[in-house]
């Protein structure tokens, strides 16, 4: 008897990496976007971290502790989710709202849905939207160096100018953790090394949320504008964060571009024809909804089955 | 589970099938006009008079309408009633006549009036009509008026325009918005289905029987109990 051939069930390829593991990647890729945060909007933006962050595991705990449900915050996925809402608002927003936003991401979004991989929405997306039409003042109220201004993308929206540069790098005034491209872009290329996450999504969502300026926006064929766009709001930390997020995008390759596609059309409406500046975190709860109907007409047909009928 | 006298009529329509936690019917104005207590009371009022006028007068038509017309001569009634209240509002309460809206004349397409017309008035006298339509419409009030309790006290800090909270309670907005709806709604009637849990009530012993089926009387569960047994273990 050969010693290498082993009869088993399937499945045949196992891989180490387990939900904890990969939550811990994406921590890890989120560092350079938190940790250039705090740094830009100081100690303040920690301390709206830190709320999220506790809000989120200890409302998952507290809510499986009643439901008798086995206790999942090992998973880290609550950490996360604390961690992007974190990101997705203004440092000067009372710590009581985090905690309001965490818990309703945790409780609502994701715990009475079945919990981890059974949410229909991107928990802390949902927990935004949710606080930006409860405080919509407060959420949309950006200080930065102690006064209160507009956001790049509010200003190229009403005809002024902004600085590309200064967008890059991350000094403007904005939610947490979106203002440095150039720290999401180091944390998305970590995600990819490491193969958490997967290019067909936020690069189809990019080139057609370009595509679309070109077509659709006045200024659409100025490589300057278009490179503030890119660079402005939560573009990139949507793209490569929260498109991504596994229970709420489509498993099939072709579905994940139909996916982008429709990210970068939505964005791209919300962006140009919409009277807000910003519509990242609405484009993705919006397609989040259309996923099960991409699954639907993206899936495979079985061997042997379908084809010419 | 006879249904013949009046209690019953008035139990059945405030607990036992609620229209609003129970039956589900009805969710176009419990949604729309619940954004605060007393439009939430004034819709359910309101209704409550349709529903036990025309039940009322279709219970004494009962014999009179043909069975192959009998829905556009629901309509007819309910409808005339409709007007009649909704001219009436118009006359004495303009206020709540302006906050509930188009919403008024849709008690017509409310599908309660409707249901109630078909399921109970056709098919009993008068007197019991009556109790139906009254049970009925008070569930369906208090339905509405609890949801438009919670919202407008999340949503604006106060209910009935008096203010509960202190002035320091930021407002929710989302409550008194649209999706305030579907979340307090949900949520109320998780919580009623609870306490009704706790109450022990029987809701048929699917999971666990013992019997085989043909000498089961639990309706709904068509076998599937057993088989799930029976499959379960030899694969």
């Amino acid at each position: 008897m050969n010693e290498n051939i082993n009869v088993s069930a399937s499945p045949h390829i196992r891989n180490k990496l387990n939900t904890s593991m990969i939550m811990f990647m994406v921590i890890i890729a989120l560092l350079p976007a938190t940790l250039f945060g705090i740094y830009n909007f100081g100690i303040r933006a920690a301390l709206i971290v830190f709320v999220c962050i506790v809000g989120a595991v200890a409302s998952e705990f507290i809510y499986e502790k009643l439901m008798k449900l086995p206790v999942t915050i090992g998973d880290l996925s609550a950490v996360v989710t604390g961690l992007l809402l974190a990101l997705n608002l203004p440092s000067s927003i009372p710590w009581w709202i985090a905690l309001l936003g965490s818990v309703f991401a945790i409780i609502i979004v994701k715990m009475l849905f079945g919990g981890i991989g059974q949410n229909f929405m991107n928990p802390a997306l949902g927990a935004r939207c949710f606080l930006l039409i409860c405080f919509t003042a407060r959420m949309t109220n950006f200080t930065y160096d102690g006064v209160s201004t507009a956001t790049p993308l509010a200003v190229l929206k009403s005809g002024g100018s902004v600085n590309a540069w200064d967008m890059l790098t991350g000094f403007i005034p904005g939610t947490i953790g979106e203002t440095s491209v150039i720290a999401i872009l180091i944390g998305a290329i970590i995600l990819f090394i490491f193969g958490i996450i997967d290019g067909k999504i936020p690069f189809a969502y990019i080139i057609t949320f370009v595509l679309f300026l070109i077509l659709f926006a006045d200024q659409g064929r100025d490589p300057y504008y278009l490179t503030c766009q890119l660079c402005g709001g939560g573009l990139m930390l949507g793209a490569f964060f929260m498109a991504t997020d596994y229970a709420t995008s489509p498993i099939t390759d072709s579905g994940k571009i139909l996916y982008g596609i429709c990210l970068g059309i939505m964005t791209g409406i919300f962006r140009v024809f919409s009277s807000s500046a910003e519509g990242v975190s609405y484009a993705i709860i919006f397609c989040n909804l259309l996923v099960p109907l991409i699954e639907n007409i993206t899936l495979p047909k079985c061997f042997g089955k379908g084809g010419e009928a | 589970m006879s249904k013949n006298n009046p209690i019953k009529a008035l139990v059945n329509g405030l607990i036992t099938e609620n229209p609003t936690f129970v039956l589900m019917l009805g969710m176009c104005p419990t949604l729309a006009v619940t954004t605060s207590a007393i439009n939430g009371l004034g819709m359910g009022l309101t209704t409550t008079a349709v529903l036990v006028l025309s039940n009322l007068m279709i219970s004494l038509l009962r014999k009179v309408i043909p069975d192959g017309v009998r829905i556009p001569a629901f309509i007819v009634v309910i409808a005339t009633f409709v007007t009649v209240i909704q001219l009436l509002l118009q006359g004495y309460i303009p206020s709540l006549y302006e906050s509930l809206g188009i919403y008024i004349p849709l008690i017509v397409v409310n599908c309660i009036i409707l249901g109630r017309a078909e399921a109970f008035a056709s098919k009993n006298n008068a007197f019991l009509s009556i109790f139906d339509g009254i049970g009925m419409g008070l569930g369906f009030t208090i339905g509405l008026t609890l949801i438009g309790i919670v919202r407008e006290l999340l949503g604006t800090g106060c209910v009935f325009s008096v203010r509960v909270l202190p002035q320091a309670y930021e407002p929710l907005t989302i409550f008194i918005l649209a999706p305030g709806a579907f979340f307090v709604l949900a949520f109320l009637t998780a919580l009623l289905n609870k306490i009704k849990m706790k109450q022990g009530k029987p809701t048929g012993k699917t999971g666990n029987c013992d019997s085989l089926c043909e000498h089961c009387s639990v309706e709904g569960c068509s076998g599937r109990s057993i088989s799930v047994e029976v499959t379960g273990g030899d694969k």
